[in-house]
């Protein structure tokens, strides 16, 4: 990787904590405190299984809330302020400050899920008193949300190089739900007939699967994940992260900065 | 070498929301600067200063035309490591300090680590913000982000500085100071091209200057040269208080000052002025050429419709004061 874009990416991530946005973290520990202590007295026999739910899910939302709000703001904001000029007047190449966006944010959110996960097995330690063999299975689904997050980051980044910040925190939170009913949309396809079977054949495979890396619920049940899902998960993350980084620096790279 | 070589840089934007049309806001622009020189690009605001710099920095990109920065393409990227570039109104990542805002700079423009230290302290010192260089930039006023621009635009050592509105949000002595900087980049043998409208800077400090309005280049040349282009006038001054008909009819403004008269008009009138007051038997005190200033052909130049033609620019543009 380019020095530059490991610069870029570092003050990126330098921006994100100086603008307090880790603070969330201490939301998320109060809540996953709270929410531990109160399943631990309401449920007999699933305090496991809720904790674990509630952990995954909340680290999945913030994460993606954190990703879109910074994202859609990391190319328009620079212009908007005009930041942007001193770091392209240098010899930096326009992709280069995309990337080293992308992996700024990417890098914030990891950090960002790092600490929520110690909370989640803080709060299931609480509960059941003792880890178990299927908790690791805990961390392929906090894998699985950290790809989720490389998307979200790379379609906030997408929408961000040619939009303004409120049209694109509707793309990508649009598309976020809708892909989170990925698997429901292409059964709907299969269903449908004539021109509306391409349409939404076409709409299915193009807005991100964000079903497939949402395992949250079987991890709570403790069944097994294949190998396989793991490594189809993590090349259907990468070629969608980017190809929609791509774009980004297409768009970005024609761009006239006024 | 020439330090910059603009070849019919132009742009055209569309404007407009449902029929779109097209705003001239460069003409092909001619201009060449050349190396170890302080050129001023004049101009009123909305002139075209700021999109010219902007082409040459890859923030726009031209409808027409092409640059040379430094004997490169302007587009290569690593001839920007060797220019520096302070914006209009410079705004900067604000939850940086000084120090660490310098730094950034430093790493994106290559300054090895090593050298880099040091060299952030000379800048800082060297713009008068060493005292500040911990606070973050959220804190400092106008005229210290200007500061801290200028320090950015010349912490990798460059061989070429673009000042986009360099006294911009300066306070008189700020100004004295940014002055002093920019003379000292000249002795240190770097070009510098800087945008204006404040003339009285160019005046002060230019080798030669460029005069664009409404994206059209009206002048080009050395001060001294274009002020002399313009028609000079005299001041007539002469003994009593009357004023004789004949001076009147060659158009002089005359004031009465106590028991002298002094009257200002072109330079062309001299012999007919003081034939006239020969003629009434008036005593002729003094005959004094009054100086053109800048300023004056710049007025003259903004309402002239006609743009300098190509040729005339390569030739002042090869010309160094």
């Amino acid at each position: 990787m380019s020095a530059r874009i490991l610069h870029i990416a570092r003050n990126t991530f330098r921006e994100a904590v100086r603008d307090r946005v880790l603070y969330n973290l201490i939301a998320f520990a109060l809540l996953l405190s709270g929410a531990a202590i109160f399943v631990g007295q309401i449920s007999i026999d699933i305090e496991r299984l809720v904790v674990v739910n509630l952990g995954l899910t909340a680290v999945s939302l913030f994460g993606v809330v954190i990703a879109i709000f910074i994202g859609i703001g990391l190319v328009s904001k620079e212009i908007d302020k005009r930041t942007l000029y001193t770091v392209l007047s240098r010899p930096v190449r326009r992709w280069e400050f995309i990337v080293g966006k992308f992996f700024g944010l990417a890098g914030t959110l990891v950090v960002n899920a790092f600490f929520m996960a110690i909370g989640v097995f803080g709060a299931l330690l609480y509960v059941a008193h003792k880890f178990s063999k299927p908790d690791a299975l805990i961390l392929v689904a906090l894998y699985f949300i950290i790809l989720e997050f490389l998307i979200i980051c790379s379609l906030a980044l997408l929408f961000s190089s040619f939009s303004s910040p409120l049209l694109s925190a509707v793309f990508a939170f649009s598309l976020f739900v809708i892909g989170s009913f990925a698997d429901d949309l292409r059964g709907f396809a299969r269903m449908a007939h004539g021109f509306m079977r391409w349409i939404a054949t076409g709409a299915a495979y193009l807005v991100p699967n964000f079903s497939t890396l949402n395992v949250i619920s079987a991890v709570a049940h403790q069944q097994p994940l294949s190998a396989q899902l793991v490594l189809q998960n993590t090349l259907y993350a990468l070629f969608y992260a980017t190809m929609a980084l791509s774009g980004a620096v297409l768009i970005f790279e024609r761009r006239n900065l006024k | 070498m020439a330090a910059i070589e603009i070849l019919g840089l132009e742009k055209t934007y569309m404007v407009g929301f449902w029929r779109k049309r097209p705003k001239r806001a460069l003409e092909p622009l001619h201009l060449t600067v050349e190396e170890g020189e302080i050129f001023g690009f004049l101009g009123p605001n909305g002139a075209g200063k700021t999109t010219t710099l902007k082409m040459l920095m890859g923030l726009v990109f031209p409808t027409a035309g092409t640059a040379r920065i430094l004997g490169r393409a302007w587009t290569d990227p690593e001839v920007k490591a060797q220019i520096g570039f302070l914006p209009e109104q410079p705004y900067f990542y604000d939850y940086l300090t000084a120090h660490e805002l310098l730094d950034y700079y430093g790493q994106l423009s290559g300054v090895p680590a090593a050298v880099r230290k040091p060299r952030i302290e000379e800048v800082l010192s060297r713009v008068g913000l060493t005292d500040v260089k911990g606070l973050q930039l959220r804190k400092f006023s106008k005229g210290m982000l200007q500061r801290a621009g200028i320090a950015q635009a010349i912490l990798h050592n460059p061989r070429l500085v673009f000042l986009d509105e360099p006294m911009s949000g300066l306070d008189p002595l700020g100004r004295r100071e940014v002055r002093d900087l920019i003379e000292q980049l000249k002795r240190e043998g770097k070009t510098v091209f800087f945008s204006t409208h404040i003339l009285s800077d160019a005046e002060a400090l230019c080798d030669r200057v460029a005069i664009i309005h409404k994206g059209q280049l009206r002048g080009v040349g050395a001060v001294e040269e274009l002020t002399s282009s313009v028609q000079g006038k005299i001041e007539v001054v002469w003994q009593g208080t009357q004023i004789p008909a004949s001076m009147k009819s060659l158009g002089a403004e005359c004031h009465v000052t106590g028991d002298t008269v002094r009257a200002v008009l072109g330079e062309n009138q001299q012999d007919a002025a003081i034939d006239a007051l020969r003629r009434d038997r008036i005593r002729l005190i003094a005959i004094t050429p009054l100086r053109t200033s800048l300023e004056a052909y710049f007025v003259e130049k903004l309402q002239h419709p006609q743009a300098v033609p190509e040729n005339t620019v390569g030739k002042a543009a090869g010309t160094k004061a």
